[in-house]
């Protein structure tokens, strides 16, 4: 008998077609106010510009589209399913009291053109979360207008340059370690900078010495994610700031993995300059299937002049919008940011306070080292040093003595009820064809379920031993099978058509 | 703490099994000069009720235009319509709200269709072979609408109508700001508001916004020759998509690419976010649009299934040579839009646009009529409209009438934008009319 065992799955999950496929013409599941205006024909108003064709959209009832989207909805894993261990995600529960307050109309329903006097609670609301993110990044400024991490980095970089220009300096080049997250190096072009790599040290740690002989008067700025996506507190970041702020540049902190970091270090204090806040990751914002997320970005002194506009200033018991703002890198993107999410993340941050987000952090680091226990006897460490709030193990041993691969491991975890963790990343733990695999528990799962996952990962390499194949075909117990991705890409089928419906 | 599982008792077995003598030791190899000095001061936690209480005290010191008693006509980028029940309804299904980016297909088709069904929505509103899986907002759409169409053409010089919204020129200019790339704006005529071009030059793309900032439809068959004439794409922006059930789409019209924002027919105004960023092309320049993309493919089985495709534009694969930086999207507000699409259908969605054609060609009708306003321009609009106030000063008629909870539009100068929908019965446009009749000296 095995620690664990895949879990039954005999609810009904029925197949459901693209909704175009289902319904009648005609039908409609509108509820539509009468005309109680005289009626205009869009021909005689916009003659040749009128439209000839209805889009094709569906035609369904109200309860199609519910059984559609409520059918749909049961093929997908969430977090109120059961553990999301993704690495650098930070799946932790998003409460519920969050998701009610922002639907409250004094939150969703103001409209961003409505006069400041009729939007004080949103501008002290935003005015006051500016200032918590300041202190447990340890910030004086932040703007909380980028919609995601990649939006805020792009945001923190174009203030470096702004910083840079108003010293007459104009350097081209941003340092970044190659176990940076992807949006780190393209947020670089878009930014007109080019990227220089840094090698990851033996330690698994950022390298000194690459880093002194990389950094030169060309440095922009060093990209940093601490801890790394290695789950590695980098230890010398005192030392590393130093060297970047010697040769004239800034240190920019991916502070996707600030929730390894709340109440016990500052980033702003540690030599950061500039770091974006994931509210979707460290702040419980829904992740919504991918979105919508948001990126606040905080900065020290010496670069609040560029930060972008608008800001939102308090003056006396009331709260204006800053538009003028000469230095400022300009705007991001519509209004004020994606509001909705600020809300949730206010709520969440003054239900927990100072001391409840300590204790967060302290039990994602907990959950993380005690995973790491428990299975580091069956899949090498990437780097045999502390872990923080995720660690990375590798297939090294897994796919020597069995063929079974990370791939094939993350699909098995399925047939046990789980999420995967994240895989194949970061780069330095997959060089010389090694798979990773990168665990992040988070906080707000029991060590009961963390047991239950080290069993059903620990059975799976038992199986890789007296049954690989069984691993490799893997899931088994998924209502559909691994996909052909290769199809996908080859002849891309990006909509629906009458034609692919046969 | 209700989100913390762990008792005293777990923690202790589990720091055995680790081998560490006190959670404070997991941290102790982060050097102390980097350590906190002091513990974080963020006011004292908050129970539920407390901190229900908290947030509701902050949402009293607001005055939403969307709330009971309010009457509003505020567009000028953000028209709110009326949403669904149902809309909400399920969406508040944890299965879509609590899940990540669907990277594992096999766990995740209800995202990777649904996101299917909502390219083939945006597709066809915009008359175009191909949209991507969203965007931030309308505004980012349209400045990466500006740096596909440089991927395209090999050029880097843009020309944006100044009809385009000034949110979205402002952010097109701060995403160039850093490249060498650069743009112009190509005015507006002063009688009819559309666009004028004069010479357009070795240019990547036009960008215009149709109906633009101040309601007017643009002539895009025209623009489209200008533009293709020299070799460069038309990019079509809109901020307001339900006019193109009353208006020929963009890709009728010639247009490249099309781009914009999707809240107002998604959720609630919440000041201008979360809202979804739209966005199509023709199919030609599929691998060079920026974002996620869902593709149709099999199981092993021969089952119909959904997958994420075409990464290798991405920055998890393509790094610094990405198409985009873009990871995290708008996605469940992007379901949103796309369940409200379904409920409306073909019929529902001309009905919808029709009747707010019809609401705001009364309302524009009246308003005009009156003796200190008349309509700023000739070209004709869909549901909102540009009025010149007589004695110039708009914004104080505004902000008067807003004290009593009536937001009568957005004032520039002597301009007032009035959007109208479907929302506003006939009562609501007469006591505006009414309204601004009496404010006005």
């Amino acid at each position: 008998m095995k620690r664990a065992q895949p879990i039954e799955t005999r609810q009904l999950l029925h197949s459901e077609p693209p909704i175009f496929e289902q319904g009648s013409p005609g039908r409609s599941g509108a509820s539509l106010p009468p005309l109680d205006v005289p009626a205009v024909d869009p021909v005689a108003h916009f003659g040749a510009l009128a439209r000839a064709a209805d889009p094709e959209l569906a035609e369904v009832s109200e309860v199609e589209v519910t059984r559609h989207f409520t059918r749909l909805s049961r093929w997908n894993y969430a977090i109120d399913i059961g553990l999301y261990p993704l690495g650098s995600c930070t799946m932790k529960y998003n409460p519920k009291v969050n998701e009610r307050v922002a639907r409250w109309p004094g939150f969703a329903g103001l409209h961003p053109a409505q006069p400041p006097s009729s939007l004080q609670g949103a501008l002290a609301l935003m005015w006051s979360l500016e200032r918590l993110l300041c202190e447990i990044g340890g910030f004086a400024r932040a703007t909380l207008q980028p919609a995601a991490g990649a939006h805020g980095e792009l945001a923190g970089l174009m203030m470096i340059r702004a910083y840079h220009q108003d010293r007459g300096r104009h350097p081209t080049q941003v340092l970044i370690p190659d176990s940076a997250h992807g949006t780190n190096p393209a947020s670089c072009t878009l930014n007109g900078f080019t990227t220089v790599p840094l090698k990851t040290g033996a330690d698994g740690l950022l390298d000194l010495d690459a880093l002194r002989a990389a950094a030169n008067g060309e440095t922009a700025a060093l990209m940093i994610t601490n801890p790394s996506t290695l789950g590695l507190f980098e230890e010398r970041i005192a030392e590393i700031a130093e060297v970047v702020h010697r040769a004239g540049g800034l240190v920019y902190m991916d502070g996707a993995n600030l929730n390894a970091l709340l109440g016990k270090v500052r980033p702003g204090t540690t030599g950061v300059d500039v770091m974006h806040i994931n509210l979707h990751k460290t702040f419980t914002t829904p992740h919504g299937g991918g979105g919508p997320g948001s990126g606040p970005v905080g900065v020290v002194a010496a670069l609040e002049p560029f930060l972008p506009t608008p800001t939102i200033e308090k003056e006396g018991t009331s709260y204006r919008i800053e538009y003028a703002r000469p230095k400022s890198v300009g705007r991001l993107r519509s209004f004020f940011g994606n509001f909705g999410m600020h809300v949730r993340a206010y709520t969440y941050i003054r239900e927990m306070g100072g001391e409840g987000l300590t204790r967060a952090t302290e039990m994602a680091v907990l959950n993380a080292n005690y995973l790491r226990a428990r299975l580091q006897g069956a899949f090498p460490l990437a780097y045999d040093r502390p872990s923080m709030h995720e660690v990375v193990f590798t297939d090294k041993r897994l796919k020597k003595e069995t063929g079974v691969q990370t791939l094939d491991v993350a699909k098995r975890l399925m047939d046990y009820g789980y999420h995967p963790p994240t895989i194949y990343f970061p780069l330095p733990a997959v060089t010389g064809g090694a798979g990773a695999l990168m665990i992040e528990p988070t906080e707000t799962e029991t060590p009961e379920t963390l047991d239950a996952f080290a069993d059903a990962l620990l059975s799976i390499v038992e199986e890789a031993v007296e049954n690989p194949q069984l691993v490799k075909d893997a899931p088994h117990q998924t209502a559909i099978g691994r996909l052909d991705e290769t199809l996908a890409a080859r002849k891309p089928r990006l909509r629906w058509t009458k034609q692919s419906s046969t | 703490m209700r989100y913390l599982p762990h008792t005293e008792a777990d923690v202790a077995r589990m720091l055995k099994v680790i081998g560490a003598p006190a959670v404070e030791a997991l941290f102790a190899h982060i050097p102390a000069a980097v350590r906190s000095q002091r513990p974080l001061d963020l006011g004292p936690a908050l129970d539920e009720a407390a901190l229900l209480d908290h947030l509701g005290e902050i949402a009293a010191q607001s005055r939403p235009a969307g709330a009971e008693g309010a009457l509003s006509f505020l567009g000028a980028g953000l028209t709110p319509h009326h949403v669904p029940t149902a809309v909400d309804a399920l969406l508040g299904r944890a299965e879509w709200y609590t899940s990540y980016t669907p990277y594992q297909p096999e766990i995740s088709q209800g995202t990777l269709q649904a996101i299917f069904e909502f390219q083939t929505i945006v597709a066809e509103l915009f008359g175009l072979g191909v949209a991507n899986a969203s965007m931030y907002d309308g505004a980012s759409a349209a400045a990466e609408a500006i740096l596909m169409a440089k991927r395209v053409t090999g050029r880097g010089h843009a020309v944006i109508s100044a009809g385009l919204h000034p949110h979205y020129v402002a952010t097109a200019e701060t995403y160039l700001s850093g490249l060498t790339d650069s743009f112009q704006l190509a005015p507006l005529d002063d009688r009819t508001g559309r666009t004028t071009l004069s010479e357009l030059g070795e240019v990547s793309c036009l960008v215009v916004q149709s109906p633009n900032y101040w309601g007017v439809v643009e002539d895009l068959p025209a623009l489209a020759q200008a533009a293709h004439a020299r070799g460069a794409l038309l990019v079509v922006a809109t901020t307001e998509p339900l006019a193109y059930g009353a208006l020929e789409s963009p890709g009728a019209c010639g247009a490249d690419i099309a781009c914009g924002e999707g809240i107002g027919l998604a959720t609630g105004p919440s000041l201008g976010g979360p809202g979804v960023g739209l966005f199509a092309a023709r199919t030609e320049h599929t691998r060079k649009l920026p974002g996620r993309l869902i593709g149709e493919t099999v199981d092993h089985q021969g089952r119909r299934g959904y997958v994420l495709t075409l990464a290798t534009r991405e920055q998890h694969i393509r790094r610094e040579q990405a198409t985009s930086n873009i990871c995290t999207n708008q996605g469940l507000i992007a379901l949103a839009f796309t369940i409200h699409l379904c409920l409306l259908g073909r019929r529902g969605w001309r009905e919808l646009s029709a009747l707010n054609l019809a609401k705001a060609e009364y309302a524009k009708r009246q308003l005009a009529s009156l003796r200190g306003f008349s309509l700023r321009y000739t070209a004709p609009t869909f549901n909102e409209f540009a009025l010149r106030v007589r004695g110039g000063d708009a914004a104080r008629a505004v902000e008067k009438l807003a004290e009593h909870n009536l937001f009568a539009g957005v004032a520039e100068n002597d301009t007032l934008l009035v959007s109208v929908t479907e929302k506003h019965r006939k009562g609501d446009i007469d006591r505006l009319v009414k309204e601004l009749n009496e404010v006005l000296p």
